[in-house]
Order: C-alpha cells, then sequence, then structure tokens
C-alpha cells in the first residue's frame, strides 16, 4: 500500500476522526448503540455505503452538472442504502427488523455526503473508495467503543453474552438504565473527545471568542 | 457543449435515475424470495412460542409438526377450505374488499376498519388432540396498530400466552407489550365471564390478588393509558360476536 493511501485509510481513525473530531454523524452514534450487534451492523452498512458512494461519485464527478452536484450525490446514496437494506432484509432477517429505521437513516448520515462533497468531487475513484473506507471504520471505532460501554454497564453483557450477572437473574450487578438510554451515549462521546484531545493537543480548536475584561475607562 | 448547460444536466439526471432505479429494483427483485422467506420462518417461530412448543434444539419445521394451520370463516364460526392455508394472507385479505367486511362504528372496539372474513387459526395437537390453539389479533394502540398472537388452553376460556410481533408503540411505554414479564402475567386469566361475554381488560394500577374479578384483570402498562386501552379493546372485539366468538363456542361444543 502506497504511502498516501495508507493516510488516507488510518487518518479517520484517530487523529481525523469523523465522529470525534469533524463532529459528524452524531444522531446514528446515539441510536444504534445499546448493543454491540446492532452497532456492529451500523458499521458494516454505513462502512460499505460510505465506500462503495465515495467509487462511484468520484468515477463519474467530472461529468455531474455543478447545479445539481447534491442531488446526483444523494440519489447514489439513496439507492446504495436501500440495496443495503435488502441485503439485510434478507440475510440478517432479525437484526434489519430493530436496524430497518436506522439503516435507511444512512442516507441522512452527514459523513456519507460530507466524503463525497470534500473529498470524492476532487480525487480519483480507488483513494476515493479508500477514504470512504478509512472513514466509515474512524465511525465505526467509536460505535464501537461506545457500543461496548453502553451495552456492559446498561444489560450487563457483550455481544449478548453476559459478563457482569445482573440482579435480576440471581446475580450482583444493578445494571444502570441510564447506559440504554440516548444521553449515555453523548457523555461517552463526550468523554472520548476529551480524552483524544487532551493526548492529542493539536486537535483542540481556538476558542471563537474570548471574554476579556474591560476597564470602565475602555468604554469611552 | 459544457457539463453546465440545461440538456446535460438534464441528460446526467435522466442517466443517473435510469442506472440507480435498475440496481434498486435488482436487489429488491433478487433478494424478494428470501426476504419472503424469512418473514414466514419469523411467523412460525412466533407460534411455537406463544403456543408454548419452543425447544432450542429441534429444527423449525419438526416443531411446527405439531401445528395444524385452519382457516376459520368467522360469520358462521365454522372451518372453512375456500383457500389453500399457506397462500392466505389474513392482514392483506383484511383490506381486501371481497375478503373482508367493513365495521360499522358501534362494531370497531378495535379500531381496524375492516375485517377479514376468514381468520387463520393455529391447532397445537399432541397425540392427536387438540390442546392449545393459537389465534392472531390486531388492534389499534396509540400510535400504529398492534398485531399479536394469544394462545388458549383446551377449554378455549383460559389463556396461555401472548405475544406481539409488530407495532410501533413508544419504546419503554406502549413498548412494554413486548415485555416477557407482563406478558407472562396473562398466563390463567380468563376471557369470557359466566354470561359468556369477554371481560378480560387491562386495568389502571396493579391487580388486586384478593379481588373475585382478578381473574378477568391485567395490569395496566404504566405511562401508556391509551396503548392498554388498545389492547383491552382488541380482546373485546375479538373475543366477541364479529371475532372468534361463534368458533370459540363451536370448538368448544366439540369437546362436550
Amino acid at each position: 500500500m502506497s504511502k498516501t493511501a495508507k493516510r488516507v485509510v488510518l487518518d479517520p481513525l484517530v487523529d481525523n476522526n469523523p465522529i470525534t473530531l469533524q463532529i459528524l454523524g452524531i444522531c446514528s452514534a446515539l441510536a444504534v448503540t445499546t448493543t454491540v450487534s446492532a452497532a456492529l451492523i451500523m458499521c458494516l452498512a454505513l462502512t460499505s455505503v460510505t465506500a462503495l458512494s465515495n467509487a462511484s461519485i468520484s468515477m463519474i464527478r467530472h461529468h455531474i452538472p455543478n447545479n445539481i452536484r447534491i442531488i446526483v450525490q444523494m440519489t447514489i446514496i439513496a439507492s446504495l442504502v436501500i440495496v443495503v437494506d435488502q441485503i439485510l432484509k434478507a440475510y440478517a432477517y432479525e437484526a434489519s427488523k430493530t436496524l430497518s429505521v436506522f439503516v435507511g437513516l444512512i442516507i441522512t448520515n452527514c459523513i456519507v455526503m460530507g466524503r463525497a462533497e470534500a473529498f470524492a468531487m476532487k480525487n480519483s475513484p480507488g483513494i476515493s473508495f479508500l477514504d470512504g473506507l478509512g472513514n466509515g471504520l474512524g465511525y465505526s471505532v467509536v460505535l464501537l467503543v461506545v457500543a461496548v460501554v453502553r451495552e456492559l454497564f446498561g444489560s450487563g453483557s457483550i455481544l449478548g453474552v453476559t459478563i457482569l450477572l445482573p440482579v435480576s437473574e440471581g446475580g450482583w450487578y444493578v445494571p444502570n438504565g441510564l447506559m440504554l438510554l440516548p444521553p449515555s451515549a453523548f457523555f461517552i462521546i463526550g468523554l472520548g473527545i476529551w480524552a483524544i484531545r487532551a493526548r492529542k493537543p493539536e486537535q483542540v480548536e481556538p476558542a471563537e471568542f474570548r471574554i476579556k475584561r474591560v476597564h470602565r475607562t475602555e468604554v469611552f | 457543449m459544457t457539463k453546465d448547460s440545461p440538456f446535460n444536466i438534464l441528460l446526467t439526471a435522466f442517466a443517473l435515475c435510469i442506472v440507480c432505479s435498475v440496481l434498486v429494483s435488482t436487489a429488491a427483485i433478487g433478494l424478494k424470495q428470501k426476504q419472503i422467506d424469512n418473514q414466514v420462518l419469523d411467523q412460525k417461530i412466533k407460534i411455537l412460542k406463544v403456543s408454548g412448543l419452543w425447544q432450542d434444539e429441534l429444527a423449525i419445521d419438526q416443531m411446527f409438526e405439531s401445528v395444524e394451520t385452519r382457516l376459520v370463516d368467522l360469520a358462521s364460526g365454522e372451518y372453512s377450505n375456500l383457500f389453500a392455508v399457506d397462500e392466505y394472507d389474513q392482514n392483506k385479505a383484511s383490506n381486501d374488499l371481497a375478503q373482508s367486511i367493513e365495521l360499522s362504528r358501534q362494531e370497531d372496539i378495535a379500531g381496524i376498519g375492516r375485517r377479514a372474513n376468514l381468520a387463520k387459526v393455529y391447532l397445537v395437537r399432541r397425540e392427536g388432540e387438540v390442546v392449545r390453539i393459537v389465534l392472531p389479533i390486531h388492534g389499534y394502540g396509540l400510535w400504529s396498530t398492534l398485531y399479536g398472537y394469544v394462545t388458549l388452553e383446551r377449554d378455549m376460556n383460559t389463556v396461555y400466552a401472548i405475544t406481539f410481533y409488530d407495532h410501533k408503540e413508544t419504546p419503554g411505554l406502549g413498548g412494554e407489550v413486548d415485555n416477557q414479564k407482563w406478558q407472562a402475567s396473562w398466563r390463567g386469566k380468563q376471557i369470557y365471564d359466566e354470561q359468556g361475554q369477554p371481560r378480560i381488560a387491562l386495568i389502571k394500577g396493579s391487580v388486586d390478588r384478593s379481588n373475585a374479578m382478578q381473574k378477568y384483570q391485567i395490569d395496566g402498562l404504566s405511562g401508556a393509558t391509551l396503548t392498554s386501552q388498545g389492547v383491552s379493546n382488541m380482546f373485546t372485539f375479538w373475543m366477541g360476536q364479529q371475532g372468534y366468538k361463534k368458533y370459540l363456542e363451536n370448538t368448544r361444543g366439540d369437546k362436550a
């Protein structure tokens, strides 16, 4: 793998992560992270859609009229999402029953649109595919971390396998109900962003405003 | 001609739509059979679970051998052979003008508009004898129609289990109809009172066990008054004159 290709795939994992740095795709990160298995399927679906849409948009980027480029991108993304949804219904029926709504919402996931507009419109298909793959993986890393924390502390299990035996089944662990509700994903993502930025201070954005103490005489 | 000319815009849009629609329809049609198989399998699993036949280690078709699927004409309460059971879809028939009747406002307790003439019921046999019977029911809750099954014991009056397979009620409130503990509290409840009227209903709060009426009462779902009412109405309708009442009376008669 050439150096640029490697950078394009690996950069979004931590250094340029779509969720923690670009703050894109938060809504689905809240919705599908109550169980690890749901998060896994969502990651697979989103990564394949981002990679394929990036590749196909990049392939026709010289022919897309500027005026309707967003519509063209949306059409391609929407078609891919429907195909993914159909495949899930055929091969992962149980999962598709709970995930169908969220898979449909990949269409509006900012990561897919964002990468199409920011990267695929300006680069060749191969590297765009890798960029989509990398960003999908970056999203997946965050999603899986959040899902592991939420499922472990919310239901005492990971991938449905009980690890902390809950009180209701005769164990000692009192499940934390908050972990099953969407706000907990906010807290976990927030803590994650804090941790990453504490290690990599270059990710901290400069403050847009700084409150300055003004002396009375300066006002006049 | 530049790529931003009106003609080119139209051409690109048209070509893109063709390509995308071909892609989407190929996927939809190519995978359709597999999706239908999945739905059928899912229904079978639900029926096996609600009828108490489910065993983890057995194959689904093997367990389903002790289930006999029949069509019932709800108006007469007799079995019907009008359609092949595998091809009949009760939910589809409910929307078919020729295969369903319109319910008047007084009759339509469950808020379903039309009711199919034929219902698809499942008889659970053990050594040839019918031991339980699974009836499909549906009715309107707060946001959506709830679809489910109720299993009755041999006396055609005692509830063995209930389940819902499709609804869009609020998760955590009305969505608690899926709660296993709550569903388990239905076991042993009676549908009909001494006069033969459907009496089973969800009440506000929890059931007082010393109450003489407790055998007809189920705990209401807290925070979900309208969904609870919907479930009660569903039972009043489906166990009433327009529902399975005649059929259940006939079947009970056979036993005597």
